[in-house]
């Protein structure tokens, strides 16, 4: 067999813009969560719940919903890329299993 | 002796012997033609899809000692414990970066435990065997804990009351409930808590919704709780001579906090019980899509976290912290309700200590059993050890509890937490770069271990002298921090620094079995396959390019032969 497809890098770039979507969505609920000071207050408060509390249930679901946008990205990126590649894999094999006929 | 709770108890039984039938009967559950092999007991064929994966880790990462404790830390001291709820905000998005291409490398080669995959990758049996030992002595205590949270409930129902002056009769339900659960886990293995989660989740769900509506009616709703709350922490603690706590985290506690959750974080899914569950999902997506319906869990977690707040409110008097939310339910609801809810703690214990145990057993048998004591062993004796072993770590879990003081087992998970942090860079770092040195990896992953467990010695609190808390004066930075985060960032020190200097060195480097490609594969789908592998490769770039000492040996592992074939 001839060498592995390295080649595969070039035709899809390491860092592409709906990766670094995906990734600002997966790295800003280490932002908001990690910087304490930003929340740790009673006030306003929702229902007699202080802020604090109800603060961080509510990043419960942003952070939620960013790791379902950056699930949606990485899914449609694999989608197409799976795509591109089966073509030519098919035609490569076609053209291989032509060379050994 | 306090009465016992009758009609709680009735309830309570009536469960325990519904999920006994469901864990025996579990065997049958989705059977595969060979039973005798570690992936059918242990990961339960890797066959279960979306949901059940979701119940089952669900079931396993929140376990009934999460039930109890984390209100119960609320009760104590307020705000500080609350980052469980962080905590999980952050696992995550954290294990969507990494897990899938565990999942994907383990679906591969076959690896049933993270020692497995980190031997295949650095071909290293010192450092395969330091991840096993770290993740199994990280566990036990865990399961000792799920004993805890089990007597917490019998307690507070009168059964097995700690009053009770004969060892035998007062331990008897705990015995009972454990032998039943080492029963069924020998025979079903990871398919009966898989099957037992959907009861046990229901009952969680149910019991913190009607809480979480209930119990602030009965105390004239959140304002008032919150008052009475914010009341009660502020009084003085004798002990200390400072107030009992705040409800917001004050300035000096930040550091504290954050660092908590993201150390905790960092740590849940290096437990080699996350682990097993993770590796019985039947494909890749199985997992990302997981990170993205989990958070349900942490939105319930924080909920009950608040009836730590109705704890205090309520006025619930405990001579045991543990016992606060438990004896909470008993005050508020009627009887009938209570059992339902102390069944929910129960059989919350059940679920996580089956697979912590199958865990730790997968562990020993494959990484110490078959790597150093007999490595030609056959998938039907790999089998059977696991089932032994699964059956000796419960007894070992039980003796920790009968046998030693609570605080001991607490001591010791407070330590587990530090510890199997410190396997994080052998494991995250090898699965997406073959940089890290082996010996450098062990190197860092002896200091973590060493600086974690002096630092936690050195921690007293009022009541205990040694092993006080988990936090600690972080060196350098002057504030309080988590002490596990400040062994990490010295263990990634001392790997970065030992990694350059062995490369300069020329030290040998390991073997490593696994390819690029390995990472993104997904499971084969008819027809599908060459496409997914060719794809695969296309994704990997720039990971994993360091390799070195691979041999490419070309077994049919090239895309394009697959391909060839699948035309």
């Amino acid at each position: 067999m001839s060498a592995p497809p390295q080649d595969a890098g070039k035709r899809r770039p390491a860092i592409t813009p709906a990766r670094v979507v995906a990734g600002l969505c997966l790295f800003a609920p280490f932002v908001g969560i990690l910087w304490v000071d930003s929340y740790a207050r009673i006030e306003p408060t929702l229902i007699g719940v202080p802020f604090f509390y109800w603060y961080q249930m509510l990043w419960v679901l942003i952070s939620a919903v960013l790791t379902m946008v950056a699930y949606r990205i990485v899914r449609r990126e694999q989608t197409g890329a799976r795509r591109a590649a089966a073509s030519e894999t098919v035609a490569e094999a076609a053209a291989e299993s032509g060379e050994a006929r | 002796m306090k009465d016992v709770n009758g009609v709680a108890l009735a309830v309570f039984i009536f469960f325990f012997v519904l999920v006994t039938v469901m864990g025996f009967r579990a065997a049958r559950w989705r059977k595969a033609a060979n039973e005798n092999s570690l992936d059918e007991w242990g990961l339960g064929g890797r066959s279960f899809g979306t949901w059940i994966t979701w119940f089952l880790l669900g079931g396993d990462l929140y376990t009934a000692y999460t039930f109890v404790a984390v209100p119960a830390a609320i009760y104590a001291a307020g705000a500080s414990g609350f980052f469980a709820v962080p905590y999980t905000i952050l696992v995550y998005p954290l294990i969507f970066t990494f897990l899938p291409r565990l999942w994907s490398v383990s679906h591969r080669h076959g690896y049933v435990t993270t020692s497995d995959f980190v031997r295949g990758r650095f071909g290293s049996k010192g450092l395969s065997l330091a991840v096993a030992l770290t993740g199994i002595l990280a566990t036990m205590p865990y399961i000792a804990l799920q004993l805890v949270g089990i007597q917490a409930v019998l307690d507070v129902m009168g059964v097995g009351g700690s009053e009770s002056t004969n060892w035998f009769i007062k331990d008897l339900p705990l015995l009972i409930a454990f032998g039943v659960l080492a029963a069924y886990t020998y025979s079903s293995g990871l398919r009966a808590p898989a099957l037992i989660a959907f009861v046990k989740d229901a009952l969680i769900y149910i019991v913190i919704a009607v809480a979480i509506i209930y119990i602030p009616i009965k105390l004239g709703g959140f304002d008032a709780i919150f008052a009475k709350a914010g009341d009660a922490l502020a009084q003085e603690n004798p002990a200390t001579g400072k107030p009992r706590g705040e409800l917001a985290s004050g300035e000096n506690a930040q550091w504290a906090y954050a660092t908590l959750a993201v150390g905790s974080a960092l740590a849940l899914f290096m437990y080699p019980h996350s682990i097993t569950a993770t590796l019985s999902g039947k494909n890749r997506n199985v997992i990302r899509r997981n990170t993205t319906i989990l958070p349900l869990y942490s939105l319930m977690l924080g909920f009950l976290a608040l009836l730590g707040f109705m704890a205090i409110a309520a006025g619930t008097k405990v001579d045991n912290g543990q016992l606060a939310i438990p004896q909470l339910f008993e005050d508020m609801f009627p009887d009938w309700f209570t059992g339902v809810a102390f069944a929910a703690i129960g059989i919350g214990a059940l679920v996580p200590a089956a697979i912590m145990s199958i865990a730790a057993a997968n562990l020993f048998t494959r990484n110490i059993y078959k790597d150093f004591l007999k490595p030609d062993a056959t998938a039907e004796q790999e089998t059977k050890v696991s089932k032994l072993v699964s059956l000796l770590v419960k007894v070992g879990a039980l003796v920790f509890v009968l046998g030693m003081d609570k605080t001991v087992a607490i001591n010791f998970q407070l330590l587990g937490g530090i510890w199997i942090l410190q396997t994080f860079p052998a494991l995250v770092g090898g699965l997406f770069t073959r940089w890290f040195h082996r010996w450098a990896l062990l190197a860092g992953w002896a200091v973590g271990m060493a600086y974690g467990t002096l630092a936690a010695y050195g921690v007293a609190s009022p009541t205990q002298r040694h092993f006080g808390g988990s936090n600690d004066v972080i060196p350098g930075i002057g504030e309080t921090g988590y002490i596990g985060v400040t062994a990490f960032v010295l263990n990634v020190a001392v790997t970065v620094v030992g990694t350059v200097v062995l490369r300069a060195l020329r030290a040998p480097d390991g073997v490593d079995e696994t390819r690029p490609e390995d990472y993104t594969a997904d499971a084969p789908e008819a027809g599908d396959r060459a496409a997914q592998a060719a794809g695969g490769a296309a994704h990997d770039s720039g990971a994993g390019r360091t390799d070195q000492g691979r041999t490419d040996d070309g077994k049919g592992e090239d895309p394009r032969v697959e391909a060839g074939a699948a035309n």
